[in-house]
């Protein structure tokens, strides 16, 4: 497992692009939001938490298709299957390497852009465990969306109108979160179920993950 | 004799069609008595006027909208379960009529909503875990289509719908934390103290049957579509082989 971890993330590393591909695709989407709604920082500051978590999350989307289908095309996936590793155990690493290599760094990225659209000071602290929270059920979730589309010439569009319906429980409640503690109200409530649908996603989706996959192999 | 008889495409088709007729005069009767009852001879609500009328067609397409997903989650699960290809095939055509009926009440909706409550759209929790679920039927469809294999498509599909359904759930409560809403709560019940007025719940109920025997007409319909599509393909294959 930690073979298949530490190949997967070295590849992330040395593939180039893929990278930093979701942290500068954040960065783009946080700069445009200005121009779009314009430069007022009383209106950027109420605005702020929702925004970066809809950036983080269109990050994160955008990687997935490098997921799985790269491996599929090279037939790795194939050889993982076959492995004595049970099938689960393979997406809930893959998952996991994606959280590092994508979420991690959008996490950490996520206060820097908070100081471009005059995000409060009390939400600096909760924009980031909202995010460490809730990033975790994004690539699980993800990778589900991932693995159901793997064996199609051009998954990239419909994994996105599959997976995003799936995250908008995550969504709600990680903005809800970074909202109230940028407006320093109390965050309990939205960050208790935030972690219940990470806890839950992680526990259950990769069984749904390693069967769509076995069909996609079949 | 048990009901998974009727797991037999054959079987299937030949009760299907003897069931038919008769559900589709009994749909179409109830549907126009329930439709021009409720248009035509029920009084003016006192505070909302003739807009009130709109639930003879907004609250049974609702009714449909949600249920038709279950019927996909029990079809698919029986699937999953007991791998008969009718059952994956009515939850493939179950899906079309669910978006359409998503759409009817999403725009009845709107259409009421305006006089009403002074807007087409309000972000409320009904109205908005509405329109994801209307987002989770597109997905659906969009992966049956996308996908060539029929017992591969209805493997994923069916996945998927399981999946979306406990999602769909966890979107509404979600939805609900996350505003408090505009629209009325349930106002037909069987032990509620406040309910529609009789005069009001008479046609909506005929209006209810009505729809539902519809939908049960055009889930038969289309499965029966289904299979012989799935036929003809077999059909085709089997020539493309030979020759």
């Amino acid at each position: 497992m930690r073979a298949l971890l530490l190949r997967d993330l070295r590849l992330a590393l040395r593939a180039g692009g893929g990278f930093g591909l979701g942290l500068a695709f954040f960065l783009i989407v946080t700069v445009l939001v200005p121009f779009s709604v314009g430069p007022q920082s009383e209106l950027l500051g109420r605005i702020a938490p929702g925004v970066l978590w809809l950036g983080a999350l269109l990050a994160c989307l955008l990687s997935l298709d490098r997921l799985l289908a790269l491996d599929w095309e090279d037939g790795t996936l194939d050889l993982m299957a076959t492995a004595p590793l049970p099938l689960e155990a393979v997406v809930t690493i893959k998952a996991l390497a994606h959280w590092i290599t994508t979420s991690l760094p959008l996490v950490l990225a996520a206060p820097v852009l908070g100081v471009l659209l005059n995000l409060p000071t009390a939400g600096f602290l909760w924009l980031v465990v909202s995010l460490l929270l809730g990033t975790p059920a994004l690539s699980v979730i993800g990778t589900f969306g991932a693995a159901l589309t793997v064996g199609l010439k051009r998954g990239g569009l419909l994994m996105s109108l599959l997976v995003l319906p799936l995250y908008v429980p995550t969504l709600i409640f990680g903005a809800e979160a970074a909202r109230r503690g940028a407006a320093g109200m109390a965050v309990e409530t939205p960050l208790l179920m935030l972690a219940g649908i990470s806890a839950a996603t992680l526990a259950l989706l990769p069984f749904a993950s390693a069967a769509v996959l076995r069909v996609n192999l079949r | 004799m048990s009901i998974w008889e009727y797991a037999n495409p054959k079987k299937f088709l030949t009760t299907s069609e003897r069931v038919m007729p008769a559900l589709w005069v009994s749909a179409a009767v109830l549907c126009t008595v329930g439709l021009i009852w409720g248009f035509f001879f029920t009084p003016d609500d006192y505070r909302q006027g003739s807009t009130v009328k709109i639930i003879f067609l907004h609250v049974p397409a609702a009714l449909i909208a949600i249920n038709a997903w279950f019927m996909m989650l029990v079809a698919s699960l029986i699937w999953v379960v007991r791998r008969h290809h009718v059952s994956a095939l009515a939850a493939k055509a179950a899906a079309p009529i669910g978006v359409v009926m998503t759409l009817i009440a999403l725009i009845t909706g709107a259409l009421w909503g305006q006089p009403m409550w002074g807007t087409w759209w309000e972000w409320d929790p009904r109205l908005t875990s509405f329109l994801v679920l209307f987002l989770f039927y597109l997905g659906y469809i969009a992966l049956w289509e996308a996908i060539e294999d029929p017992d591969t498509a209805a493997d994923l599909t069916s996945i998927l719908c399981l999946v979306g359904s406990v999602f769909a759930v966890l979107s509404r409560y979600a939805v609900n934390f996350w505003n408090q809403g505009l629209h009325q709560g349930a106002s037909l019940s069987l032990d509620k103290e406040e309910n529609v007025a009789d005069a009001f719940s008479n046609p909506l109920y005929v209006c209810m049957i009505g729809f539902g025997l519809l939908f049960l007409a055009l889930v038969l319909y289309r499965t029966g579509t289904e299979i012989r599509a799935r036929r003809m393909r077999a059909l085709m294959l089997r020539e493309r082989m030979q020759a």
